[in-house]
Parts: C-alpha cells; structure tokens; sequence
C-alpha cells in the first residue's frame, strides 16, 4: 500500500510534493488546526477567566475591622492560590499532560476524552500565568482610581467590575496576545496523550506518506498565518477599546450628540479666569 | 456658640492615627455642623490630609471615634459604603474614572451605588455639569481634559451624588494658578448654594473669604480653630502666626 505512494513522491519535484501533499493531506491539516485553535481560544479564555476570579481574590483588602472568619478564609484560599500558581508555573505542560491524562485513569479511574484533558490543561497552565499578569494589571492602576470609586460609595467588587479590570484588561491585552500565541504554539504537546491537534496530524502524516520535511514546512507556515491572524486581531482590538483620539463638545457634533444639553449662556473659561483674578487683585 | 443646639453631620472624637511608629494624628476632636464650610490650613505633614481621608475611611484610623448624624461610622454594623455615598470626596489629583467618558465618570456612582435608572443618573450627571461649567465636554475622556476642567468634572461626580457633606483635599494643588481660579470659582458657587464642605488647601485668601471656621493644624494636632477673622488676623497661637507670616510673605 505504501509503496506506490513513496514511488510517487519520490517522482515529484519538491513544489510538487507539498502540491501533492496538499491535495491528499489537506483536509487532515485544516482539521488539525481547527483543533489547535479551538484549544488555544479556548484554553486562553478559561485561562483568564481563572486568572482574574485569582486576581480578585489576592488584592481583596483585608482591614482590621474584618471578621476573624473572612481573615482565615481568605488566608487560606491565598495559600492555596499561590500553590496553584507556583505548581503549573513551575513544571512543564508536557509532564502535566500526562500526570493529569493518565494519572487520573490510574489513581482515580477517572476517564476523560484526550481532547476534553486538553482544555483542562491549557486552561489551568494559562490560568497559573495570567493570575500573575491580572496582578501586575491590577497594580499598574493608580492607587487614586480606587479610592475615588471607593469614595462615591462602591464596594470592592463594584470597584473592581467597573473602575479596576476594565482599565487593567487593556493594559495586560499584550500578555493576553503572548499567551493566546504561546497556546496555539504549546498545544503541541497535548500530542503525548494523543489529542490530534496540529502537530499529531503533522506526525502521522509524515508516518502515512514518509515526506518529512514539506509536511513539516506545510505546518510551519499553518502555525505562523495562525498566530499572525491572532496578533493583528488582537492589535484591531487594543485601538478598539483606546477609542478614538478625538472628541465632539456637545451639541457641535455631527450627530449633533446631545442636543439638549447645549448650554444657552453661561461663563466661558476666560470668564472665569477674568473674574477670578479680578477679585484676586481687589483682594490685595 | 450657635451651634448648640443642632447635631454635628460630622464630629470626630479623640482620632489618633499611626503609620507604624509614626504618629500622623494625636487625638484629634473636631465638629462639622450643617451648612459649616470649614478650610483646614497647616504646612506639609501637619496631617491634613491625613485628616480628611480618616473622615472619608480611605484610611482606617488607628484610634477614636467619627460619628456622622450622631452614627458612630467606626462601628462595625455601620455600612461604609452607605456612609461614603452620603460624603463626598474630591482628590488632589481629580481621579477621574480614565476608562470613562466625563457624563460616565459623573453617573456611574449613581447608577451603581444609589441604583438610579440611566434616565435619571444622566440628568443628574448634566444638571451638575453644567453648574460646573462642563457641560460641552460630557463625550470627552478624562486624558482629553486640561487639569482645571478634571476638577470641575470631579466636582460635579461627586455632587451628582447629592452628598450631605464635601471633602476637597487640596483640590486646586496640582493645577497651574490660572486653572486655580476656575475651580475655585466653582466652589466659591458651592458655598453660596449651602453646602457642607470641609477643605483642606493652600490657599488663604480663598480660606479667608469663604469659610465659617478656620482649622490650623500643626504636628499632627489642632493648634488653633476659630472664625477666618479672626485667625488671619488676631492668631493666638504662636505657630500659627508664625504659619501665615511665612505664607504672606510668600505671596
């Protein structure tokens, strides 16, 4: 069976074979991306969310006036935090992988699909990184945008939902790129509890046509128009959320945007000024 | 005095605060009536503002007591959040939200904390910006704005919160001396509508004109609290004349 199809390959210059590989292999590649994508979307966008549900929880303020019970809980969960943390940060996803996979089935007998492993194991490894990015977001706010919101009367998580994260999410959106990057990229290592994402496909395709290196440049350039795509999306996004450069006063806008609140009379600013100094001098 | 017979919106009693060994406050008694405008003048480091943010709970004091309408806040039934809502705060460094427009900044508090509805929170919000005079900027983000302009927008956030009381912490310190008078004039217009407002500042001739009482603070206590005639003018303590010498001189 093979061996009509080395002959052929060997028949091919090499252009051809990656042609030929694309016809035959092309629809495994695509299917194998779309796996490497949706792990690395998904494995980022469950890794985040655990990262600021850590975050939240490590820059909860503990006052004096607190209840000894919030103290010790929050104590604890910290703890266990930083474990977490300092655990997935701290050992290779490739050993993780299988710890997780196959030790579960060992100790636990617990079953789960290869793929459903994936996304427990990208999401938990993002969320170690992100918890430390989502940190560094939340201290990069000024001190002052927590008290000022605190001052009107919000809580913490009220302060947190509306003031702190959405200011901390634009400012850690580089990190958010590096890891959704770093994901499609380290998924191939989910390749050593089988999950046939990009890279196992690249395998056992090599090992069905023995045409090593076009199928590995065919996935090398898959890999790279993945994360390109990623980063500039990613860029479109940071420039969404900065908004524009520009701003209409009211009234004057070409919508004319608030219409109703334009101002009949009232001072201008030189006015103000004017009148200040004025009095500032009959003061003296 | 007049005031007997009313109850102090704010009294503060025996207030000591520590920063580690550092005494900041030592034992600080103090009232705010209705209606009171109260300057709080003293050099760097006397405590001032250490003062205010201990009003505000921003800092926990170490010590004492702060009683709002009679309510001890120190206690540990009593909900800050509701107690911050009803006192406002206006920041050296204005503290605009940066995430959000300058109408935003002036409704969120509103909508989250006193759970408006959007209608009423934006009305609210342009009734208080147009008294500041900001009213054409409402689209405008926080980094848009000169310094002065800030101000006058956190001005009306917090009074778009309708507060009993409003703190101002050197409110007009990181401005240039022409935006100085912008905002001072906003505030001067504060005082003529009636509002309770305690303010810590530099600047004297606006101390001198618009409050009711006058406090020096010095080395972390109260060296001096009386009427602006008669602090400016007749001080009894050797500090304080010592204080505004240096300040008139200055200017």
């Amino acid at each position: 069976m093979n061996i009509p199809i080395i002959l052929a390959a060997t028949n091919r210059n090499f252009w051809e074979t990656v042609v030929y590989l694309v016809q035959v292999g092309g629809k495994d590649f695509l299917q194998g991306a779309g796996k490497t994508i949706l792990l690395a979307v998904v494995g980022t966008v469950i890794g985040c969310i655990i990262g600021f549900l850590v975050g939240i929880v490590q820059t909860i303020p503990i006052q004096p006036r607190d209840i000894l019970v919030k103290k010790i809980v929050l104590k604890i969960v910290r703890i266990i935090m930083s474990v977490y943390i300092e655990v997935f940060r701290g050992t290779p996803m490739i050993i993780q992988a299988v710890v997780i996979y196959y030790g579960l089935q060992e100790a636990f007998g617990i079953n789960m699909t290869a793929m459903f492993a994936g996304f427990v194991i990208i999401s938990i490894n993002t969320g170690a990184y992100m918890s430390e990015s989502v940190r560094g977001g939340i201290d990069s706010i000024d001190r002052g945008q927590t008290e000022a919101a605190k001052a009107i009367g919000m809580t913490h998580f009220q302060t947190m939902f509306s003031i702190v994260f959405p200011q901390a999410l634009r400012n850690i959106l580089p990190q958010i790129g590096n890891n959704l990057i770093i994901n499609i990229k380290d998924s191939s290592v989910l390749m050593i509890i089988s999950v046939d994402e990009l890279f196992y496909t690249t395998r056992t395709l090599v090992g069905t046509y023995y045409i090593i290196y076009p199928t590995y440049l065919i996935t090398c350039v898959i890999y790279l128009t993945m994360t390109f795509t990623c980063s500039r999306l990613l860029r479109w996004y940071e420039k969404k959320i900065d908004g524009p450069d520009s701003y209409n006063l009211a009234g004057t806008g070409p919508k004319g945007l608030n219409e109703q609140y334009r101002r009949p009379t009232g001072l201008t600013m030189q006015m103000f000024n004017r009148k200040y100094n004025d009095q500032r001098s009959a003061m003296r | 005095m007049r005031y007997d017979n009313k109850t102090p919106v704010i009294e503060v009693q025996h207030l000591v605060k520590n920063f580690g060994k550092v005494e900041v406050l030592m034992d600080i008694d103090f009232k705010t009536y209705p209606g009171d405008v109260i300057c709080v003048i003293g050099s760097s480091g006397s405590g001032k503002s250490t003062l205010l943010r201990c009003i505000n709970l921003l800092e926990t004091p170490t010590g004492g007591d702060i009683f709002f309408n009679g309510k001890n806040i120190m206690d540990r039934n009593t909900k800050v959040t509701d107690y911050r809502a009803k006192v406002g705060m206006v920041f050296q460094q204005f503290n605009l939200f940066n995430n959000m427009t300058v109408l935003q900044n002036c409704m969120t508090g509103q909508i989250k904390v006193l759970k408006r509805s959007k209608k009423e929170a934006e009305e609210t919000a342009m009734k208080y910006l147009t008294q500041v005079g900001m009213d054409p900027y409402i689209n405008a983000k926080p980094h848009q704005i000169s310094g002065g302009q800030k101000q006058r927008v956190a001005i009306a956030r917090a009074l778009a919160m309708e507060p009993e009381v409003l703190l101002f912490d050197e409110p007009t310190s990181a401005l240039d001396p022409e935006m100085v008078g912008e905002v001072l004039e906003v505030m001067r217009e504060l005082v003529q509508n009636g509002l309770t407002m305690i303010i810590v500042t530099h600047e004297m001739a606006f101390a001198r004109d618009v409050s009711t009482r006058v406090v020096f603070m010095d080395k972390g206590v109260i060296a001096e609290e009386d009427t602006p005639e008669v602090i400016f003018n007749n001080p009894t303590n050797p500090r304080t004349k010592e204080f505004l010498a240096r300040f008139m001189h200055d200017q």
